[in-house]
């Protein structure tokens, strides 16, 4: 097994877009088959242990094209849908895609494949309408995160009373 | 030292125990603005408002500074730090991800080895 997760990079470049960038081993065309083909897609798109599970998937992956994609979380009853259309796809290249799941405008998604000797750099790249949209999709990933610190915060606090009570 | 960090502690405690003070954060989040303007969007008196800013100033959660007659509001370093985090998941996720394209990757360069004719 290869430790590979130092060199997934995640960066936010603008305002209003995110990039992820990753070599992976072997030629474009595989890597690119992978992303296309929806049985081959849903091998890989959700991570193991993430509490995700696709429910299902079906996309015409060809410009003009759309897909839907709906994934069940542990922790809700609702199932989540997202879905939107082909912009561009160029085989063993790119494909763009719009997000549509939303109640504004959505992000713009941009993946290429770039061959390298005997691997493939992939570039995801993401452009939101503005950089408000961007922040708040940060926002509501992050909001979680808020609780967590809040609930450190409550612990740690009421540790250091204890240590102060009884020193 | 430890003094510090029971002050600095309970600032931050202090500024994340009120409703209009988180949501104060989760507003300058989606952008920077004015006292006048976090006042007016959240109900408030400039000077109510002021003192929820002071707060949150005071947990280094907001910075403030004055242009003009305008003191203007953004997140400070700990609020930064929220999208740092977020960042960081995101990126994890997305190594995850690749991990398992990869793997599938060498899968079907094996099957088409194997297809290959000799």
């Amino acid at each position: 097994m290869r430790l590979s997760d130092s060199e997934t990079a995640v960066a936010r470049t603008s305002d209003r877009e995110l990039v992820v960038t990753r070599t992976v081993r072997g030629p474009a065309r595989l890597v690119y088959e992978a992303w296309a083909r929806p049985e081959l897609f849903r091998r890989w798109w959700v991570p193991e242990g993430c509490g995700l599970s696709i429910l299902s998937y079906d996309a015409d992956v060809r410009t003009g094209g759309s897909y839907r994609l709906e994934m069940a979380h542990v922790s809700s009853d609702r199932p989540m849908a997202f879905f939107g259309k082909y912009i561009e796809v160029v085989p063993n290249a790119r494909i763009a895609w719009t997000n549509e799941e939303g109640d504004d405008e959505g992000p713009v998604t941009t993946v290429t494949f770039e061959e390298r000797g005997a691997e493939t750099l992939v570039t995801v790249h993401e452009l939101y309408p503005s950089k408000e949209a961007l922040d708040a999709a940060i926002e509501s990933g992050s909001t979680s995160g808020w609780d967590q610190q809040l609930r450190q915060l409550e612990a740690l606090v009421a540790d250091l009373d204890n240590q102060a009570k009884n020193g | 030292m430890v003094q510090y960090q029971i002050d600095s502690l309970d600032a931050s405690f202090a500024a994340l125990s009120d409703a209009t003070r988180r949501g104060v954060l989760a507003r300058l989040a989606r952008a920077d603005a004015s006292i006048s303007v976090l006042a007016a969007s959240f109900g408030m008196t400039l000077t109510g408002m002021k003192k929820h800013v002071s707060v949150l100033e005071r947990a280094e959660l907001v910075i403030t500074e004055k242009v003009g007659r305008v003191r203007t509001c953004r997140l400070g370093r700990r609020g930064l730090e929220s999208e740092a985090a977020w960042i960081e998941e995101h990126r994890r996720l997305w190594a995850a991800r690749f991990d398992a394209l990869e793997n599938l990757v060498a899968e079907l360069k094996l099957k088409e080895e194997a297809n290959a004719p000799e």
